[in-house]
């Protein structure tokens, strides 16, 4: 049972998951009362248009030879044509893709670095007024919803303040709002897990002995106590990296942000279903990708944990 | 639990040494316990009652005050068709509390029957144990989606609103709910009430329905308590992407998205139905900690 076996079995569990999911997509599509060719054309169109467009689409085709077609252009790396811009859907998410981990990692980098300063003062000063205040702001950011504490913080930086853009992609003065925004929520966890673990590694043996053979407290809490905290704060951010995934559908929106969060948005509204199958698709590779990924790290992190144990 | 319920009466011990008393009943009284069930009642009363406690009709529109900040007459302030906005909020309160408990309801009876099911035939020698593997087969698929990605998928199968938010939301948490009472079951299967049910021939309808049911109720229900938060939460991203209920029925979703062109020139129209998402949640929230400490449940805050 070694680490290469672990990512075989992932990578198959992932093959037939997209399979399956594919299969049920198609079948439940399928089963709808709507045509795509009429929700193209309106209510009113011409009967020959409906059948000249829905043989363009291919959508009167049987479902299974549907299906297969689809999963042949999975196998190519394609994903069909969006509906309305008949642009290629993989071509459009190749683009998008990297604007989105680009948000996500620099959310990431903030709600890591945040939340670890924010749970290591809350943690050595356990009980105090800035403990109790961080705390009860770290709940808060847990309960904002991110679409709403995004158009906050859009509304006091840029629109009373005018220091960064509304809205739009780009550079790094693009980034800072939407990432903060969507860090929010994983901040606020990550602060609460760090107390927590500062608070447990200021009880144990170990650093009662650094104290008493007169370790200063910054030593004692920069070196021994964050170490212990590393831990499951990695777990942390790493298994919300798939929230952010979550988060970037409503962040992006918001700020305008051309990632395929606000790619899924668009698709949703217009009812353009390659390109939301297509999303889907990629955010579950990502998501099973990362977590397997989260789960490869523990063992260099920790040796005490194994990769195949199980959860 | 009993001492949360029975508060001491504030005159004891007075007498001995009265300020300290008063003290000890005041911070008693403001314990985040005691602060958060009148929010909670609160957050729940004003929304049920919201019919009562509005004097505007929510989706009345009243072009003689368009746009007004918050007053004595509109506390919230007006939106751009004039309606009231407190009352759209209490509105919207009743409709996001209903979804997510009709939701929260409905993941926990499909989790009751899975996870049943699935622990009482888990590694049974007998030809039911695919079962057990087949829907901890689905259960995985299922945690293996990023939640929101497939609340959306499944809710553009549906037509938009309130049912379809519904199906959206138990169709995902449904698989949590499954994991926690078939963990559940396989500890109570092995007690000896069960042993002994079996030896009188007890069928397994018997056993599953009437010894292992009951056992696992309290648990399911402590897992909704942390659960909600994070079903108002998805409620309210559904119906802030217009999936969830319509306009001009209000839902605090909705209200901010469609009142986002406003922020600059009048935000309170955003900032309201925000706040009300928020401290709902926030409650909630703290509601699920304090279930999730005493009966040791794992994760669950968000997703």
């Amino acid at each position: 049972m070694s680490v290469a076996y672990f990512l075989l079995k992932k990578t198959l569990v992932l093959a037939l998951l997209l399979i399956g999911v594919t299969g049920l997509a198609f079948v439940v599509l399928k089963t709808l009362p709507g045509d795509p060719a009429t929700g193209l054309l309106g209510q009113h169109a011409e009967e020959s248009d409906v059948r000249r467009i829905s043989e363009e689409l291919g959508t009167k085709k049987p479902v299974l030879v549907q299906y297969a077609g689809y999963l042949r252009l999975l196998g190519k790396g394609e994903m069909g044509r969006s509906y309305y811009t008949k642009r290629r859907v993989a071509t459009e998410i190749g683009k998008k893709l990297p604007n989105t981990l680009r948000l996500a990692v620099a959310a990431s980098i903030v709600a890591a670095l945040a939340g670890i300063a924010v749970g290591l003062i809350c943690g050595f000063h356990a009980g105090a007024l800035p403990d109790k205040l961080l705390y009860v702001v770290s709940l808060a950011g847990l309960s904002m919803p991110v679409f709403w504490s995004g158009l906050l913080l859009m509304l006091f930086f840029s629109l009373k303040l005018h220091l960064l853009p509304p809205s739009g992609t780009g550079g790094i003065v693009f980034l800072i709002l939407p990432a903060i925004t969507l860090s929010l929520p994983t901040l606020s966890t990550v602060a609460r897990i760090t107390r927590a673990s500062v608070i447990e590694a200021m009880d144990m043996p170990f650093v009662r002995v650094l104290r008493a053979k007169g370790l200063r407290d910054n030593r004692i809490m920069f070196v021994h106590a964050l170490s212990n905290a590393l831990i499951p704060v990695v777990t942390i951010v790493g298994l919300d990296f798939g929230s952010f995934l979550n988060g970037a559908v409503l962040t992006e929106t918001i700020f305008g942000w051309d990632g395929i969060g606000r790619f899924i948005v668009e698709g949703v509204l217009k009812r353009d279903y390659p390109v939301i199958i297509g999303c889907i698709l990629t955010g579950t590779v990502i998501f099973v990708f990362i977590n397997a990924l989260v789960d490869v790290l523990y063992n260099f992190i920790d040796p005490r944990i194994r990769v195949t144990s199980g959860k | 639990m009993t001492n949360h319920m029975l508060p001491k009466p504030f005159w004891k011990g007075i007498r001995e040494a009265p300020l300290e008393a008063i003290r000890e009943t005041l911070s008693e009284a403001l314990s985040v316990k005691s602060a958060i069930t009148v929010l909670v009642a609160a957050i729940v009363l004003s929304s049920v009652f919201s019919a009562y406690l509005t004097p505007y009709d929510p989706t009345a529109i009243d072009l003689d005050s368009v746009k007004s900040g918050p007053s004595v007459k509109h506390p919230f302030g007006t939106d751009s068709k004039g309606r009231d906005i407190l009352s759209r909020v209490l509105y919207g309160g009743r409709l996001s509390l209903g979804v997510s408990l009709l939701a929260s309801i409905t993941s926990l009876v499909i989790g009751l029957s899975m996870g049943l099911t699935a622990g009482y035939f888990s590694s049974r020698p007998g030809k039911l144990a695919w079962v057990d593997t087949a829907i901890m087969a689905l259960v995985d698929l299922t945690l293996s989606f990023p939640s929101l990605l497939l609340s959306i998928g499944i809710s553009v199968l549906l037509p938009p609103g309130a049912l379809t938010v519904i199906v959206a939301i138990s169709l995902v948490g449904w698989a949590s709910f499954t994991r926690l009472i078939r963990g559940e079951v396989l500890k109570i299967r092995e007690a000896l009430y069960v042993y002994a049910a079996r030896s009188i021939g007890a069928t397994h309808y018997r056993i599953v329905v009437y010894h292992i049911l009951p056992q696992c109720l309290s648990i399911g229900k402590a897992m909704i308590g942390i659960k909600f938060g994070s079903y108002i939460l998805t409620e309210a991203s559904l119906s802030f992407l217009g999936l969830g209920p319509q306009p001009p029925s209000p839902s605090w979703g909705n209200m901010i998205s469609e009142n986002r062109a406003y922020i600059l020139t009048d935000p309170w129209m955003v900032i309201f139905p925000g706040l009300a998402i928020a401290v709902t949640i926030l409650a909630f929230n703290i509601v699920g900690d304090i279930y999730r400490q005493n009966y040791g449940i794992e994760g669950g805050m968000k997703g």
